[in-house]
């Protein structure tokens, strides 16, 4: 039997994968598909589910691709199968088949105590689950979970981004019982303490109360105890849903799911059960990868291959809560005579812990809380010998994983089962990159969490990772800096044609207008260069989410008098705009339509304020503590260099944004160990640090060089700015710069302190030619009517604001109106 | 598959109102349109962008890709084909297009609507 009609039913995610196998091992359409799918939207990501409360759209989530040959029911679940005559039947029809696949999926366990039917309780399973959600939590406060198990503490998670308190009740005495040991599972609520989420261990909920307006209120817990909740989710667990299948008298396992054999196959030779619905030779998985494998054995069966299930990885990895937490292989030493190597820090509450075979050389599993730098290579090491010395691995930094040591058989992907020889067989026949490697293979296309492992594979077999810009260019962002500025290259396309190609792009034109402003080529809206700024410069404000933008005005070290804070306010209040005080000690005003823009700044230009560039990739602000004049311990004079830096170098455009700061001693309120360059004051003169950011990938910066006159400071910052500017790459702030930099610290050292490289007295004129060309770019943009004329809402109906944006008021300010999904700054490592 | 409805055309601007490669936003008939001039051609799509909702595209930036001449959204970065107005990094996602053209100087907008 190779082909003749097929129904699937389920289009989740394993559905869809099944589907997608099938058409690539079957280009002729033998098979002719009807997918039968409950859920009234195609096949999404549910492994991401969550990301949708980090504002990714259930769009982003999609996974299904239309093929051919292939028709998608969708809202119409299959009622039953009818294996005499060989239907399936839906409330609006019958379909014929010659083979049947069940893609049915789990259904969550709600656990059977009174209340479960109260207004305000829900399960977390689908994006219905979560609209609902959302649309509940809507004015209310406190949340709490039933379950503390990877999907629960994910729910939890959900609930903080809402804005509610959250409590988590777990039947187990620790967290994720499945996945971590007693030692892991008390380090890892110390990280769930941290975020506010409060643990109850140990402890069943026995009801579920409702309150005066009818909704849920409280969790009554076995010891006796009550919570608040007016939101209940309920994460306790997943069931097969293999009601069709037990209708239809085939056998199911020994906890349920339609039994099937190696081959995916149930007890009716034309009925198959793929994905968390099929207990494959008795066991049902509840993971995506395990599901993903059966999905390929029944589409390599049906075209007539031989395939079998290769056995499940249930190795996993906490994803959201911003907490590391990884567990792999035999994570809970049930092995015959195994051994364990652990270690605790509880200084930097790190816990790993390893499982080995008796004679101390095989792999078995582990775990890992705190830091799972370590997790790909040690998961892809399973069953295999160490890659390095046990202590070596479980230290903190990862640093004795490295993926070059690891066996050919070694899976690197498991979510797409692909090994190290799969990978080492794609670069030999000449994949050079991630993208690459990728569509080749797959790894990496799923969770990501291979990805990192994938760019040491290539780094392993020797494949130069390419510097390519983008499409367009084939040179990294030094070197284009270096053509630009060697050859007097001042527009775009020109600097295309001669050195690239295509018409550039998003990543490119922005990258290129950053160097020519670097560079000096003039007001960044003239003629061309207007059109290669990146969506803030576009109109040098800040883009919001409903098509508004803010306005920042520079404050210079923090420091402003009473008469422009009264001009900031009465703008604000004309204007009708939101305010706010920015973490960067300045006053962001947001809600002004692009044809607000410029007469917002006629008023905050003529009352002695200039652009804050808080659009551009630029210097941010330079912030200051009080210091000596005012504060009992100061020994400098902080505020007045913070002032004199952000005059220095305001207006100056970077790889990446630039922020710093001047403590006035060291008890260092002004946080300047977390800046791209920090000052310190000491009793003879100032420490200079570099490298430092917040944001994504925290860093403190380096000590550079200590006690220097003012004088001797701004010489060194000057250099250290510019020399970064012309060799760092696209987006890299100064810490990754320093990072990537062969010989490092020492290295910067010797080309901007003792001049290794002759290049001081060029990158000392560079900075020179800055400090006298700068001119603000909202009042040159005032003065001239061409600049202006871009600033209207519809070229043809520029009286007509633009009607979509909107507000309404909360806490006496105006909001943008129409829902306030959060806003995502920056993706977490774990998310692709 | 669905009968697709015609407009007239309407005048919108003259070209020197456009600047190659930067987009401007109309109002045509009531509908927030993207305009664009860049050295394929003019192109007119639906201001709003599909995935964040907000009325943003004309503050994209205009490039190609693989030959096709692209817009991507200022707001999140996805990249259309300004002549399909399918959207090359979603499967599944398009902005609207509308016709556009210059006669003697002015540009003229005509709305297509699927209905
Ligand atoms: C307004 C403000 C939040 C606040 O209300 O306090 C803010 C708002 C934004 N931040 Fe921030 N950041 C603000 C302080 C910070 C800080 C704290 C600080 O500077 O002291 C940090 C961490 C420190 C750091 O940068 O190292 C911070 C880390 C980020 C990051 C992550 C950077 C990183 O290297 O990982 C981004 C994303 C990026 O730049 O790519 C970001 C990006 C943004 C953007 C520009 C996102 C965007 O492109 O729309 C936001 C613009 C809002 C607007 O329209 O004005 N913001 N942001 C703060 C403005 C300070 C100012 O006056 O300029
Ligand atoms: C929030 C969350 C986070 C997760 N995180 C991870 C993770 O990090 N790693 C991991 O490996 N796994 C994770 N999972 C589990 C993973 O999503 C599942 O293993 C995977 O989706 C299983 O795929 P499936 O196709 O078998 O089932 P599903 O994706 O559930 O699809 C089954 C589909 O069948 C439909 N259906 C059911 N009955 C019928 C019927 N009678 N007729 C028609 N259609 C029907 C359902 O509506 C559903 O759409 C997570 C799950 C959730 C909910
Ligand atoms: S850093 Fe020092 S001088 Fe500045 S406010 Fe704090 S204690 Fe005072
Ligand atoms: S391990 Fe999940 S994508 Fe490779």
């Amino acid at each position: 039997m190779s082909g003749g009609e097929l129904v699937v039913i389920g289009n989740g995610m394993v559905g869809q994968r099944f589907v997608d196998a099938l058409r690539a091992r079957d280009p002729e359409g033998g098979w002719r598909v009807t997918v039968l799918a409950e859920e009234d939207r195609p096949a999404y990501d549910r492994v991401r589910l969550s990301a949708y409360f980090d504002g990714v759209s259930a769009d982003e989530l999609n996974l299904h691709t239309p093929h051919e040959g292939v028709r998608l029911r969708l809202g119409e679940p299959a009622i039953a199968v009818d294996r005499e005559r060989r239907v399936v039947s839906t409330a609006v029809g019958e379909y014929q088949y010659d083979a049947l696949v069940l893609a049915t999926g789990s259904y969550p366990f709600v656990p059977p105590v009174p209340g479960t039917e109260l207004p305000g309780v829900f399960v977390y399973r689908t994006l219905d689950d979560l609209a609902a959600i959302r649309a509940y939590a809507g004015g209310r406060r406190v949340g709490a979970v039933i379950g503390g198990g990877l999907l629960g503490l994910e729910a939890a998670n959900a609930l903080r981004l809402l804005g509610l308190s959250t409590d988590v009740v777990e039947f187990a005495p620790r967290l994720m019982p499945v996945q971590v040991d007693q030692a892991g599972g008390a380090m890892l609520r110390r990280y769930v303490d941290d975020l506010g989420v409060r643990t109850h261990l140990g402890v069943a909920t026995t009801a579920i109360r409702s309150g005066p307006d009818g909704g849920v209120a409280a969790l009554e817990l076995s010891d006796g105890t009550a919570i608040d909740a007016d939101l209940v989710v309920v994460a306790a667990g997943i069931r097969p849903r293999d009601q069709l299948a037990r209708d239809a008298g085939l056998p199911l396992g020994p906890r349920g799911g339609v039994l099937v054999d190696a081959t995916c196959r149930t007890a009716d030779e034309r009925i198959w059960a793929i994905g968390e619905c099929a207990a494959v030779d008795g066991t049902c998985h509840g993971l995506v990868a395990p599901g993903y494998a059966t999905a390929e054995v029944v589409a390599d069966r049906l075209v007539g291959g031989a395939a079998t299930f290769p056995g499940a990885d249930t190795a996993t990895k906490l994803k959201l809560l911003g907490v590391d937490v990884a567990s792999f292989g035999d994570a809970h030493g049930t092995t015959e005579g195994c051994l364990d190597v652990t270690f605790t820090d509880p200084a930097t509450r790190v816990y790993a812990k390893l499982v080995l075979s008796d004679d101390a050389r095989t792999l078995l599993g582990g775990v890992l809380v705190g830091d799972a730098s370590a997790y790909p290579t040690l998961r892809a090491s399973v069953g295999g010998p160490l890659p390095a010395a046990p202590l070596a691995l479980l230290a903190p930094d990862g640093g004795g994983a490295d993926a070059g040591a690891l066996p050919a058989t070694a899976q690197v992907c498991s979510c797409n089962a692909v090994t190290r020889g799969d990978v080492d067989a794609a670069i030999a026949d000449g994949c050079a990159d991630v993208a690459g490697l990728k569509s080749c293979t797959r790894a990496g296309t799923s969770c990501g969490s291979c990805v990192p492992m994938l760019k040491q594979l290539l780094d392993a077999a020797g494949v130069a990772q390419s510097s390519a810009l983008c499409e367009h260019f084939d040179l990294s962002r030094r070197e284009l800096f270096e053509i630009v500025q060697v050859r007097g290259i001042h527009t775009f396309s020109r600097l295309v044609a001669e050195h690239g190609r295509g018409r550039g792009c998003d990543i490119c034109k922005p990258v290129v207008a950053s160097i020519l402003a670097s560079l000096g080529a003039g007001h960044v809206l003239d003629g061309e260069q207007a059109s290669l700024q990146d969506t803030n410069d576009h109109f040098l404000a800040n883009l919001q989410r409903d098509g508004s933008y803010s306005v920042v005005p520079r404050i210079p070290g923090g420091e402003i008098t009473p008469e422009k804070l009264i001009v900031i306010g009465e703008v604000a209040r004309d204007f009708q705009l939101y305010t706010k005080i920015t973490g960067g000690q300045r006053i962001d005003l947001f809600g002004a339509r692009v044809e607000q823009l410029p007469q917002i700044w006629r008023r905050l230009v003529d009352a002695g304020f200039e652009s804050g560039h808080a659009y551009g990739k630029a210097l941010r602000t330079v912030k200051s503590c009080v210091g000596e004049t005012w504060c009992r311990y100061g020994v400098q004079d902080s505020v007045g260099l913070a002032v004199a830096l952000e005059l220095r170098y305001r207006g100056l455009r970077a790889p990446h944004k630039l922020k710093s700061a001047v403590s006035g001693c060291a008890r260092e309120c002004a946080e300047a160990r977390s800046k791209d360059f920090g000052i310190i004051a000491t009793e003879t003169g100032w420490n200079l640090y570099v490298g430092g950011n917040g944001g994504f990938r925290p860093r403190h910066a380096d000590l550079f060089a200590t006690d220097l006159s003012t004088e001797a400071l701004v010489t060194l910052i000057d250099r250290f700015l510019i020399y970064y500017i012309r060799t760092a790459d696209r987006l890299q702030r100064t810490a990754g710069w320093i990072e990537a930099m062969e010989g490092g610290l020492d290295h910067l050292r010797s080309v901007i302190v003792d001049d290794s490289l002759g290049l001081c007295a060029d990158l000392d004129a560079a900075m020179a030619r800055h400090v006298s060309s700068y001119s603000d770019e909202w009042r040159d943009v005032l003065d001239d009517p061409d600049r202006l004329r871009r600033y209207t809402s519809f070229v043809n109906a520029p009286e007509v604001p633009d009607p979509s944006i909107t507000f309404v008021r909360e806490r006496g300010q105006p909001m943008p109106a129409g829902g306030t999904q959060p806003i995502t700054l920056g993706l977490p490592e774990v998310r692709r | 598959m669905n009968p697709t409805m015609t407009r007239s055309w309407t005048t919108v601007c003259t070209l020197d109102h456009l600047d190659p490669d930067r987009g401007v936003a109309a109002l045509v008939d009531g509908v927030q349109v993207a305009l664009f001039w860049t050295a394929d051609g003019l192109f007119a799509i639906d201001n709003r962008d599909p995935v964040s909702g907000a009325y943003v595209l004309s503050r994209g930036i205009v490039g190609s890709r693989g030959g096709v001449p692209t817009l991507a959204s200022p707001l999140h970065k996805q990249v259309y084909d300004l002549r399909s107005g399918d959207c090359l990094d979603l499967p599944g996602v398009a902005v609207a297009r509308h016709d556009a053209r210059c006669r003697n100087g002015l540009v003229e907008v005509r709305l297509r609507q699927e209905g």
